[in-house]
C-alpha cells in the first residue's frame, strides 16, 4: 500500500531552485531515507509534505490526501519533528508532551504505549525544562511529542545532525524499533552511513534525486571498479594517485583511499610499482565494494 | 615533523558551580600537527575550546597556547589563532570581498597586503569573478571553504575548527580536509571537532573526550589497536559508552 505519492513537485524560491521536478512513492511502514548534503531541498520537501508550505508544481498525496486542499486532515495524521525548533525551551519535559497531546485533541495516557519505549529513558527527568536537557534527551522528547498522536506517518527533518556518533546510533535503533508500529516513516539526513539503516533511500542534491533504491542496490549499482588504498604518506598518496596515468577519481575514505580506473581495468601490479617508484612504502591494495558515500559523489561528478 | 609543543595543557579545570565540564585536562599539541578533538554531546569539547581560545578563564590548572598564557595573555593568544565554526563564520550579509576585508582589518593587516593576498585567496578558490557576491547566496561548500581560508589569513599559528564541515557535500567535505592538509603542511597546527568519524582518520592524533575527561588521546592506528577494532567509530562507540 502506498503511504506518500509525489509527483513532479517543483519548488523556487526567486531564482534559487529548490526541488526540480521530483517523484517518489513511500509504502506504507516503510523507514525512508532521503540522503543529501545542506541546501539539497530536504527541508523544502518536508514542508510541503507536512503542508507548511505550497508547491509551485506538482501533486503530493499523504495517505491519498492530497497536501493543498486537504492540508487540515493531513497535520491530524502527520506527526512532525522540524530540523531546529520543535519544543518549548522553557516548558518542562512533560508540559511539552501534555501540550502537544492537548494540541492534537488526545491524551498522554491514551497513546502512551507508543512512546513509551522512548519516553521512559527521560521521564526521569520530567521536571527539567525541554532548554536544559542534553542533545540526546532533547531528541527523545522531540521524537515523543512527535508520536504523541499517533500519526500515520512521522516525517523527521535531520533528527541526527549535530548528534554525536552515540546519540546517532541510539535514535536510529529507536526509529528501527518504531517500525513495528506500522508507522511509514520519512527521515533525512546528512549522513552518508545512515543510509544502510533505510529500506529505502533517495540521494537528493541541488533539489534532484540521483538515485532511488534499497541501499544495497544503490551500492550493487556502482558501475566502476572500486579500490582502497594506504601507505605511510596519505597526503602524497593522495597527490600521486591523481598523477597516475589511469585515475577516475581518488578520494579519501578514513584510513583509506578510494579509488576508481579511468578505464574499464586495471592492474594492481601497475598501480603498486607506480606507487614504489614515487617512493610510498607499506602499500596495501584492496578491491572492495562501493558503499553510499561512494555511490554519491560518483552521482554527483555525473550530474 | 617538528615536535615543538604548541599548546600545552596541564591539570586544566573548568567549573560551573558544582559541575565539573573540564576534569584535569592534560595535554600538548605539536607545531603543524592535526589534532581531532572528539566527544559526545555535552562532554565539555566547547568548554575547553573556548579556554584555549582565550574567551573564557580556567578555574584551575595551566595552559599557554603559541607560548601564551591562557589567564593573562588572552589577546595575544587571539592575535595568534584563527577560529571557524560551522554555526557561525562569516557575515551572510556583507559579500566575499568585504568579509574578508573586515577579518584581515581586525588581524590589522595593512591594506596594502590585505589587497594582494585577497587577490592571491580569490584566485585559488576560483571565486574571483564571485568576490561581489553576498555569503548568503554562495552555496554552504563554498561558504565553509572560504571561512577556513578566512580563518588563516592573517597566518595565525593555530587555527580552531569546530565542526566545520557539518551538513556539507562528501566531495566538498574532501576538498575541505586537503585545505586542513595544506595549512598542516605550511605550519599551521589544527584544532579539529567533528562528528564524521572518517575524518578522525584524518588526524594526526585524536582526543576523545567523555564527562569531562579526556579517556584516550593518540595516533588513530594506536587507538584502533588499543581497543582492537577496526574503524575509528567502534573506538568511539567503546569509549563514550562504556558509562
Amino acid at each position: 500500500m502506498i503511504s506518500i505519492q509525489v509527483k513532479e513537485l517543483t519548488k523556487n524560491y526567486g531564482n534559487v531552485i529548490a526541488l526540480d521536478n521530483i517523484s517518489f512513492e513511500v509504502n506504507k511502514g516503510e523507514l525512508f531515507g532521503f540522503i543529501g548534503p545542506d541546501g539539497a531541498g530536504k527541508t523544502t520537501l518536508f514542508r510541503i509534505l507536512v503542508t507548511l508550505l505550497i508547491q509551485d508544481k506538482g501533486t503530493a498525496l499523504m495517505e491519498g490526501h492530497e497536501v493543498v486542499k486537504e492540508y487540515k486532515k493531513i497535520r491530524n495524521m502527520v506527526g512532525y519533528m522540524p530540523g531546529r525548533f520543535s519544543l518549548y525551551q522553557d516548558l518542562s519535559v512533560e508540559e511539552n508532551l501534555k501540550f502537544f497531546a492537548t494540541t492534537f485533541g488526545t491524551s498522554v495516557e491514551e497513546n502512551y504505549d507508543l512512546i513509551k519505549d522512548i519516553y521512559q529513558q527521560i521521564e526521569p527527568f520530567k521536571k527539567r525544562l525541554a532548554g536544559k536537557l542534553s542533545g540526546g534527551m532533547k531528541q527523545k522528547l522531540a521524537l515523543s511529542c512527535a508520536m504523541i498522536h499517533k500519526p500515520e506517518i512521522l516525517i523527521l527533518d535531520e533528527p541526527t545532525t549535530g548528534v554525536d556518533a552515540v546519540s546517532r546510533k541510539e535514535f536510529w535503533e529507536m526509529l528501527c524499533k518504531l517500525k513495528e508500529n506500522n508507522i511509514t516513516i520519512l527521515v533525512s539526513t546528512p549522513y552518508m552511513d545512515e543510509a544502510s539503516l533505510c529500506d529505502k533511500v533517495a540521494l537528493i542534491q541541488n533539489g534532484k534525486i540521483l538515485s532511488i533504491d534499497k541501499p544495497d542496490l544503490i551500492m550493487k549499482s556502482f558501475s566502476k571498479p572500486l579500490l582502497a588504498i594506504k601507505a605511510n604518506n596519505m597526503y602524497n598518496l593522495l597527490y600521486d594517485l591523481n598523477e597516475y596515468k589511469n585515475t577516475n577519481s581518488v578520494y579519501p575514505f578514513g584510513e583509506y583511499i578510494h579509488y576508481t580506473p579511468l578505464e574499464k581495468t586495471y592492474d594492481i601490479k601497475d598501480i603498486e610499482s607506480f606507487l614504489v617508484a614515487k617512493g610510498h612504502i607499506n602499500i596495501i591494495i584492496n578491491k572492495i565494494e562501493a558503499n553510499i558515500e561512494d555511490c554519491f559523489m560518483d552521482l554527483m561528478k555525473k550530474n | 615533523m617538528e615536535q615543538t609543543p604548541i599548546i600545552t595543557v596541564k591539570n586544566l579545570v573548568k567549573k560551573f558551580g558544582s559541575f565539573v565540564a573540564n576534569d584535569k585536562l592534560t595535554f600538548s599539541v605539536n607545531k603543524g600537527e592535526i589534532l581531532g578533538f572528539l566527544g559526545a554531546n555535552g562532554a565539555g569539547k566547547t568548554t575547553a575550546m573556548k579556554i584555549l581560545c582565550g574567551l573564557s578563564l580556567p578555574s584551575s590548572g595551566e595552559a599557554t597556547i603559541a607560548g601564551f598564557d591562557v589567564y593573562k595573555e588572552t589577546d595575544k593568544i587571539k592575535n595568534n589563532i584563527g577560529y571557524m565554526s560551522q554555526k557561525f563564520s562569516l557575515y551572510e550579509d556583507l559579500t566575499i570581498y568585504e568579509n574578508i576585508r573586515f577579518y584581515a582589518g581586525i588581524y590589522g593587516l595593512s591594506r596594502k597586503e590585505i589587497r594582494e593576498k585577497t587577490a592571491i585567496l580569490l584566485n585559488k578558490l576560483q571565486l574571483g569573478k564571485e568576490k561581489d557576491t553576498l555569503i548568503k547566496s554562495l552555496p554552504l561548500g563554498w561558504k565553509q571553504k572560504l571561512a577556513f581560508s578566512v580563518a588563516i589569513f592573517h597566518n595565525p599559528k593555530i587555527v580552531f575548527l569546530d565542526e566545520p564541515t557539518g551538513g556539507v557535500d562528501p566531495i566538498t567535505r574532501r576538498q575541505f580536509w586537503n585545505m586542513i592538509y595544506e595549512a598542516a603542511n605550511q605550519g599551521v597546527t589544527v584544532f579539529v571537532t567533528t562528528h564524521y568519524m572518517d575524518e578522525a582518520e584524518y588526524c594526526d592524533r585524536v582526543s576523545i573526550m567523555v564527562d569531562g575527561r579526556i579517556a584516550a588521546l593518540d595516533t588513530p592506528s594506536n587507538l584502533k589497536k588499543q581497543y582492537n577494532v577496526k574503524t575509528m567509530n567502534e573506538v568511539f562507540l567503546k569509549l563514550a559508552r562504556s558509562n
